[in-house]
């Protein structure tokens, strides 16, 4: 901060009122991103407040970070600069929700949960099962770019996003989009503010598409001795007429990470041993629908999961199946409190890849004894983590060697990979974004279009922008 | 235009690939909209080499270049409003690469939508937005204007199947935008540039997603005697929570006009009907079709039809696409509208769309996409008299006006293009058009791809946009 951070946090005061401005070190604390402080967080109710806060801190040159439940800030490179923590969380009201038209409009920082058990109201629902469900906000969720097991069905945010207000870097408030299922009326701004870590710009209200609720759902679990028949399942039920509402396989050992005190705090009712425990493979989809319907599903899946060499199937339903869900849901939080050192990759290849891209992979982390656990979902997002336990210099090593070698295999794959989540001091030797990509150049004409000045997440998204 | 510019294009593609005589350049002074704009050069590249040197010439003679598909648009997107060359596709039309297994598709521009899906029929996949242009209307068209149809609202549109982009930038840099496997890192590029409507980049290959046909398919033709029991029905199906893959909505006075057209059996003595359609897995769809056929007889249908084969389905469906064409006979000139309402205030819509009609003195019929709230009013009147036209596009303006006002939009999935670029204030701040002139901008920094689109003219504010005298009957919707 420069000279005038003294007076920076009265300044700030000045605009939300003293209540609402945070200076003390030992509270700051919980808004390090990196283990980097803020030097004052801000916690501002009105847009008109956040246009005041942004175009202060240009004025100033201070970085601001927009943040909300605080859950996925470790997700990218460390802040180059960070200056204001600008809390997000009051500005957290339902704007518009018009159950009849199936749209609503909300505040960035409204939990999910709390938005879900408004349209739980009206049967409806959002298929943004985002991890750290029950505190994530709306802003974070999109803003960090996470997707759920719903995607299977339902896409991500990019599909059921329907306009945004944000204010850009240059302290202006702009929007795109509408609250209409339909429109093509101007550019899709939204669209590139999905994952874009807070670099564009600080978004203060999202417009949604909401979803009838599921009727009656349930999912199938099967086990396959390797994972190329697991994915081949996969491939069969891909075939077919069936449109699951999630899919996803899981590595052997993930019983390891669903049995922690925290998983059993998340998922209190416990999936049968014989799906969960042992050395197999997991291919798991939940379905719903009509009572027919369920038995179709039900009938089909176990007749390909034989065809494909299942050792085991069973079906999920009620508890178990919420348990079961909240699992699957909370895979990347589950891996991250497992082992002090845990550095997950996010790779996408296309569908048909994923049994090479995981062989690749598992090749890498087992001939350096590194621990694993894998969650790939059936469009081809796969979530390789690497369970190491201790963030010494060698094991370091270990993971650098390790996921810059799966970074390749994914590229030679044409497919994307990036480390998300990994202990903050090994993000200067890691690829955290992944290798150089082409695009970048039209990436960074985008961001000085709303931030020219990069005060907004400094450093913190691809190609450090 | 530079007649060495004509030159250079020649040389470069070859005398065959490039028209610029007056009469040759006829045809392409109109789209499917009421725009007319001539260009000074249509040319026609093969690969995408040769569009990378059209822009360079384009960009040596600073002459406005615009992108074109088979210009069936509805905005005037694919018109040179300020003149220029016009980058005509249809000699970029191969599918590149078909992947069954992953379920893309890569291909070039001008492959038409429709054919795309019938390459693929055979393996159980098609390319799911279903524009009714689609039989003429290209894939780089609908990435264009982010073209929507019938089925989008179950499927959604054209950018909800697309994955990457190879474009050329309109400084002549070739890029390569998101990738064919999901979630590419950084900012989503492809999300921003599909629906641009040629403001940013001329697309050169586009990998899109194919969706797997449903199992089975149930067509409901729903007959109503008066507009409110047809649209209080489609309140009640979306409030209930069923998804029909479609649910269209033709008018009476549509409905007579179609069927001396097409004869696809929709009952002439009626008010409105609906056209829906679910689909899925047999234990589903059966159930689904159920549903709604009950939700009509609710509403006081007077009958509900289930289509009892392909033939029968393929029939409604050829009256709904035909419906502009059937229009087209009616009238010289009509006007088609794309306002997007929220679906629970299509009854009051319609009936005031009908008052406006009456005040003006104008024949509105409607025949539109009810699921998705997007209506496409059409006015129909006589351009050869001016005052007509001026009354026609005051009508318009009064119908999108109440549009926005019930919280909608200026246009569901034809564009801003040329045509409503001065409603834009209607929704967006001076701020929000700022930004996104500057992301425009950003990568058409002189302006030369596609000029005079989208943004109203900043110069001339409250300048009332005198429009040329349109051309007789747009052909689909």
């Amino acid at each position: 901060m420069n000279t005038a951070s003294a007076t920076v946090p009265s300044r700030l005061a000045d605009i939300v009122g003293p209540s609402n401005v945070v200076a003390d070190p030992a509270q700051l604390a919980a808004f390090a991103i990196d283990d980097k402080k803020p030097s004052v967080s801000v916690s501002p109710q009105l847009i008109a407040e956040i246009v005041e806060i942004v175009k202060f801190a240009r004025k100033e040159k201070l970085a601001i970070i927009a943040t909300g439940a605080r859950t996925k800030l470790g997700i990218g490179l460390p802040p180059r600069q960070y200056d204001i923590a600008l809390n997000m969380t009051r500005l957290d009201r339902l704007v518009s929700y018009d159950p009849g038209d199936l749209t609503l409009s909300a505040e960035a920082g409204i939990p999910l949960h709390k938005l879900s058990a408004i349209l739980g109201e009206h049967h409806q629902f959002l298929p943004l099962a985002a991890p750290y469900f029950d505190r994530t906000t709306i802003g974070g969720t999109i803003a960090s770019g996470v997707d759920g097991p719903l995607r299977q069905l339902y896409g991500t945010a990019r599909d059921y996003l329907l306009g945004m207000e944000f204010v850009t870097g240059e302290g202006v408030v702009a929007k795109s989009g509408g609250r209409v299922v339909k429109n093509v009326t101007g550019y899709d701004i939204h669209k590139v503010m999905i994952g874009a870590l807070g670099t564009l710009g600080v978004i203060t209200r999202i417009n949604f598409k909401t979803f009838p609720r599921l009727l009656s759902s349930r999912a199938f679990v099967s086990t396959f001795q390797t994972l190329e028949r697991a994915c081949g399942m996969r491939n069969r039920v891909s075939q077919s007429h069936l449109a699951p509402v999630t899919m996803e396989i899981f590595s052997p050992g993930v019983a390891n990470l669903f049995s922690t005190e925290t998983a059993s705090r998340i998922a209190p009712n416990s999936i049968p041993e014989n799906i969960l425990g042992g050395s197999r493979w997991i291919f798991t989809s939940g379905f719903a629908g009509n009572p027919n319907a369920l038995a179709r599903y039900e009938n089909d899946l176990r007749k390909m999961a034989e065809e494909c060499g299942a050792v085991d199937a069973a079906v999920l339903e009620g508890p178990q199946l919420a348990s079961a869900f909240a699992l699957k849901r909370e895979f990347i939080p589950l891996a991250l409190s497992f082992s002090s050192a845990a550095t997950i990759l996010k790779i996408s290849v296309l569908p048909r890849q994923i049994a090479e891209a995981l062989t690749a992979a598992t090749r890498e982390a087992e001939s350096r004894h590194l621990p694993w656990v894998v969650m790939a979902r059936g469009v081809g997002m796969i979530y390789f983590a690497i369970l190491a336990g201790e963030s010494s210099e060698a094991t370091k090593q270990q993971v650098v060697q390790a996921s810059d070698n799966i970074l390749l295999a994914c590229a030679a794959l044409g497919g994307n990979a990036t480390i998300p989540w990994c202990p903050t001091a090994w993000k200067n030797t890691l690829r955290v974004w992944g290798p150089p990509r082409a695009d970048f150049a039209q990436m960074l004409k985008l961001k000085k279009a709303f931030d020219p000045d990069a005060i907004l997440s400094p450093g913190r998204f691809v190609g450090g922008i | 235009m530079d007649s060495h510019a004509i030159n250079d294009l020649k040389k470069l593609l070859g005398a065959d690939a490039v028209l610029h005589r007056p009469e040759e350049l006829l045809l392409y002074e109109y789209d499917g909209s009421v725009e007319v704009a001539r260009p000074n050069c249509v040319v026609f590249p093969r690969h995408t080499k040769e569009v990378v040197g059209i822009v360079q010439i384009a960009n040596r003679y600073q002459i406005p270049m615009i992108g074109r598909g088979a210009g069936t648009g509805l905005s005037g997107g694919a018109l040179a409003r300020q003149g220029g060359v016009l980058v005509v596709f249809s000699r970029m039309n191969r599918i590149l690469e078909i992947d069954v297994e992953n379920q893309c598709a890569v291909v070039q521009p001008g492959v038409v939508n429709a054919d795309l899906s019938v390459a693929v029929a055979q393996t159980g996949l098609h390319f799911a937005p279903d524009p009714s242009s689609q039989k003429a209307s290209t894939i780089g068209g609908n990435v264009s204007e982010n073209s929507g149809g019938p089925h989008t609202l179950a499927y959604g549109v054209t950018t909800n199947h697309v994955h990457s982009l190879e474009a050329v930038l309109p400084t002549g840099e070739l890029v390569r935008l998101g990738s064919p496997a999901l979630d590419s890192p950084g900012y989503d590029l492809p999300g921003l540039f599909v629906g641009s409507e040629g403001t940013l980049a001329l697309v050169t290959e586009i990998t899109v997603k194919l969706t797997r046909l449903p199992e089975t398919v149930k067509t409901l033709l729903a007959i109503f005697d008066t507009v409110d029991d047809a649209t209080e029905t489609v309140v009640d199906i979306t409030a209930r929570g069923i998804t029909p893959a479609a649910c269209e909505m033709l008018d009476g006075w549509t409905i007579r006009a179609v069927e001396a057209y097409v004869h696809a059996g929709f009952p002439v003595d009626c008010a409105a009907v609906l056209l829906l359609e679910v689909d899925g897995l047999r234990e589903a769809a059966e159930q689904h079709a159920e549903e709604v056929a009950d939700v009509c007889r609710l509403h006081h249908a007077r009958e509900v039809r289930v289509a009892r084969d392909a033939r029968e389905r393929d029939l409604l469906w050829k009256g709904r696409k035909n419906a502009f064409g059937a229009v087209g006979r009616l009238s010289p000139t009509y006007y088609v509208q794309d306002g997007v309402i929220p679906r629970t205030k299509l009854p009051q819509t319609l009936r005031r769309i009908n008052e406006i009609g009456e005040k003006y003195g104008f024949e509105i019929g409607n025949i539109f996409h009810a699921g998705d709230g997007n209506l496409h009013p059409i006015i129909l009147f006589d351009a050869r008299e001016e005052k007509q036209f001026q009354r026609a596009v005051a009508s318009a303006d009064e119908i999108i006006g109440f549009c926005i006002e019930m919280g909608g939009s200026i246009t569901g999935e034809h564009g801003v293009g040329m045509e409503k670029d001065r409603l834009m204030p209607l929704l967006f701040t001076e701020d929000d058009m700022n930004l996104m002139r500057r992301v425009r901008d950003a990568y058409n920094p002189v302006g030369l791809l596609n000029p005079g689109k989208i943004f109203p003219d900043t110069k001339g504010c409250g300048e009332i946009h005198v429009r040329p005298l349109p051309v007789a009957g747009a052909s689909r919707a």
